[in-house]
């Protein structure tokens, strides 16, 4: 059992989505995330251990390469969607209510940035810690936040902004929230972001790496 | 085709067969913290010693761009532009999102800038081509509209075409529109710089306009990012690329190479004056 969820932590560490695949090179014509974990499923093994021991550490590893900047993007990217392909075959049990995820996370770029590839980041490696991720996607304006915080009461918030004109737009987000959920955590991020505005805006995070933002999740639930 | 862009008195002219005219984009808060501070303190040193690295850098065109939060661009772009211009004689690439800082900066500009940028969206032509045609000044129309950023190059050529015409249609010489295709990360979609590419050469043969890109964030998320930089530029520029906003020094050396290679630099004059 043990040796499957390897496995397939290795495909999603390596980005192997599935048989047919090509990339990695190294990999070529073997099982991929996507294979292995309905052959796991089909064995028994028991979908929150393939999250918590195969798809979580796997994502964790792959952030902290990043951190290190002995990966870049594409290779992100490519782990990315190996974990989807591994979690498509999790979703049911997600839906079923069988298997619990650790919370909810809302994020979007703030009202006016179109910049979506930190958030992507950021929203793909938190789905990789074990959470629910509601993507709202880019442009968001304060209310589609309020409205995603009204139907998952509770769930944790993350803001992205990459320009300085467009930051701005955080402030008024982050106070119209605070204001509406007292007791809502949220986290900012993007290149002009600094802890000193985090603070100054009254947000709870910030983490120049996507894996500080996993990390801080994670903080909040154990 | 020929923009034509004037400081106080220096004209510059941007033609669609070249030479490339870079149009610095160091004026730019993001990633700058330190432009930020100085000028909320009001000194305007950091800024005048980003606009000489840039022209001593061959920069023929500087952007200013402003946008911080919890500033008031209105009062304070103008100030920058005015103090640009008692120091140096070279058009203006005025970036805001705000049409009123970029009104209030053409008032006191004079010369004739470019406006960075006016989009698609029927908000952004209609706030920004009446202060163009009223001041003379040309615009960056930007290749996105209210349905988002298209992937088709098509689609973008369409966007750049409505612009036109609505620009056109108000008294906008034709030769004032330069068009941005638009840049996206090539590390996040391995194809978002060859529509990038499909586009400037769009433009180029349908349009016949003056090209411009801010190019820098296509490299985002890789290593060696200056060489990624300096090979995209070289293949926009040959596809039609007429002025980039870019770091005058980090890509003037290969804009004036590709200038070279292309035929555009008789005894190489313009090259050798970066290079030796």
């Amino acid at each position: 059992m043990n040796e499957i969820l390897g496995k397939i932590a290795l495909c999603i560490e390596f980005g192997k989505i599935n048989k047919v695949s090509p990339y990695p090179p190294n990999m070529k014509d073997q099982d991929g995330a996507d294979e292995l974990t309905r052959q796991a499923l089909d064995a028994g093994v028991k979908p929150d251990e393939i999250l918590e021991n195969a798809l979580v550490p796997a994502m964790a590893k792959v952030g902290e390469k990043f951190s290190r900047k002995e990966i870049y993007v594409p290779q992100m990217l490519m782990a990315a969607k190996a974990m989807n392909s591994a979690m498509v075959h999790l979703k049911p049990f997600f839906q079923s209510g069988e298997t619990k995820r650790k919370g909810k996370f809302i994020v979007g770029t703030v009202a006016g940035d179109l910049h979506d590839i930190g958030k992507n980041l950021v929203a793909m490696m938190i789905e990789g810690g074990g959470w629910e991720v509601i993507d709202l996607g880019v442009d968001v304006g304060t209310d589609k936040f309020l409205k995603a915080l009204d139907a998952n009461p509770g769930a944790v918030i993350g803001l992205s902004a990459l320009l300085t004109t467009t930051m701005e737009n955080m402030k008024q987000t982050v106070t119209a929230i605070k204001e509406k959920h007292k007791d809502s955590k949220i986290l900012v991020g993007g290149a002009p972001v600094t802890m000193e505005y985090c603070q100054k805006i009254g947000a709870d995070f910030y983490s120049p790496d996507p894996q500080g933002a996993v990390n801080y999740l994670k903080a909040l639930v154990s | 085709m020929q923009t034509i862009l004037r400081g106080t008195s220096r004209e510059v002219v941007i033609d669609t067969n070249g030479p490339v005219v870079i149009i610095g984009e160091c004026i730019n808060p993001t990633r700058r913290k330190k432009l930020v501070t100085t000028l909320q303190e009001g000194n305007f040193d950091y800024v005048l010693e980003l606009a000489e690295s840039q022209i001593k850098a061959f920069a023929e065109v500087l952007d200013v761009n402003v946008g911080f939060p919890g500033v008031d661009d209105v009062k304070l772009l103008p100030e920058v532009v005015l103090a640009i211009k008692a120091r140096f004689d070279i058009p203006l690439c005025l970036d805001s999102p705000n049409p009123k800082a970029i009104e209030a900066a053409l008032k006191v500009a004079g010369g004739k800038c470019l406006i960075n940028s006016v989009n698609g969206e029927e908000k952004s032509m209609n706030a920004l081509l009446p202060i163009a045609k009223e001041y003379g000044a040309a615009i960056i129309a930007l290749a996105m509209d209210d349905e988002g950023i298209t992937h088709d190059p098509e689609k973008r050529l369409k966007v750049a075409e409505k612009i036109l015409e609505r620009a056109v249609r108000l008294g906008i010489k034709e030769e004032d529109v330069v068009v941005d295709p638009l840049a996206m990360a090539v590390s996040a979609d391995p194809r978002a710089c060859i529509v990038t590419l499909d586009t400037i050469k769009l433009v180029h043969d349908r349009l016949g306009l003056n090209i411009t890109q801010g190019a820098s964030n296509i490299s985002f998320g890789l290593p060696e990012r200056d060489v990624l930089n300096a090979v995209h530029m070289t293949l926009s520029i040959l596809n039609g690329l007429t002025c980039p906003i870019a770091n005058p020094e980090k890509i003037a050396v290969t804009v004036r190479a590709a200038d070279l290679i292309l035929g555009r630099d008789d005894f190489a004059i313009r090259y050798v004056e970066i290079a030796h």
